[in-house]
């Protein structure tokens, strides 16, 4: 219990520093000017089981959300609404990647990854792995999330509703906000497509 | 008399929860109940529905049961400063006296560990245990996902 609250107390801090991110970071900087934060090592499994490394993502453009299973609203709507945005991109769909990284890999093993991302469209990645590489990789990328314990010994995690836009160079984009409508979205994706 | 029993049945039949899809009891009024279709093995599906009480008390949800699930629990679920959160509503959920709640954009329904793979167009029973009305069987429908593309679905998901 102890060792938990510490972690809690570091996703604490994440968070605090993912704010400070997503409120001076981003929308005062221009993108090219930005960390490449999606450089930073990272080392997780996909829903195939293969080994990724945040060298699989670079090259391309990628939109990533984390999130969980156990998730019936944001999630599935995030995702959703990401498989439509491959949907109208046609063509340059191609010239995209669409990651899911699920925050609570004590429960998404790469079996349950791969129905949950292929559901929603194939061409979307999930990953997964030990909470360890999770918890780092959503640090060095200013994500938050958290456990939540609950009655009887079961739990929820709360996490960063938003999706993270990132360059060919693991550059910082931009976000893809839930309450922002499908144009809008898209349009920030195309631009991501067009100069990132 | 027996014709006037007929008569009267089918006028019950067409008129009604077979075409509206809609369940009254008492002074609640249950309109739409639906779940969003999910991934072949989701652990949780998300239910919503519209509670109206006409009476001029209020009213409370205080449970929601269905044979098609472990538990279904009913949540508050929000989106704060960018982080999503869920919470269990411990207290059940008040119906004010001549208002509507919504479980729609923010509460649902979860449905934990579902029996079996439900798609679109299935239906899955359940029961809503008010304090003042008591337990009304519903059935609700499995509908296809909202993608957000389209206009008539703007807003969902916030």
């Amino acid at each position: 219990m102890r060792r938990f609250r510490g972690i809690l107390w570091v996703l604490v801090a994440i968070a605090a520093a993912g704010a400070a991110f997503l409120a001076f970071g981003p929308r005062f900087a221009p993108a090219n000017a930005g960390e490449a934060i999606y450089a930073k090592p990272f080392s997780l499994v996909n829903q195939d089981g293969a080994p990724v490394t945040q060298a699989d993502f670079l090259g391309k453009p990628s939109a990533f959300f984390y999130g969980f299973t156990h998730c019936p609203d944001v999630c599935p709507t995030a995702l959703a609404e990401m498989s439509a945005i491959l949907e109208a991109l046609g063509p340059d769909a191609d010239k995209l990647q669409v990651v899911f990284v699920s925050v609570d890999p004590e429960r998404d093993t790469p079996e349950i990854m791969k129905d949950y991302v292929e559901y929603f469209d194939p061409r979307i990645a999930g990953l997964t792995g030990d909470l360890a590489q999770v918890a780092t990789m959503a640090k060095d990328r200013y994500i938050f999330f958290g456990k939540v314990p609950m009655e009887g010994g079961d739990y929820q995690m709360e996490h960063q509703a938003s999706i993270q836009l990132v360059t060919a160079d693991g550059r910082f984009f931009g976000t893809l906000a839930a309450e922002e409508g499908f144009d809008i979205r898209l349009a920030k994706v195309r631009r991501l497509i067009g100069e990132g | 008399m027996k014709l006037f029993v007929t008569i009267a049945l089918i006028g019950i039949l067409t008129t009604g929860s077979g075409f509206a899809h809609d369940f009254t009891q008492g002074s609640i009024y249950l309109d739409h109940p639906m779940i969003e279709e999910a991934p072949p093995n989701a652990p949780v599906l998300g239910g919503y529905l519209s509670i109206q009480n006409t009476g001029d008390t209020d009213d409370r949800l205080v449970a929601i049961e269905s044979s098609a699930a472990e538990k279904v629990e009913i949540h508050r679920s929000t989106v704060t400063d960018g982080i999503a959160r869920m919470q269990p509503m411990t207290e059940g959920l008040v119906i004010p006296a001549g208002e509507t709640v919504w479980l729609d954009n923010g509460m649902h329904a979860m449905f934990v560990q579902p029996a079996e793979r439900y798609r679109a167009g299935d239906e899955v029973p359940a029961t809503l245990v008010f304090e003042k009305a008591g337990r009304i069987d519903v059935t609700f429908k499995m509908e296809e996902r909202s993608t957000g593309a389209g206009a008539s679905h703007e807003g969902h998901g916030q």
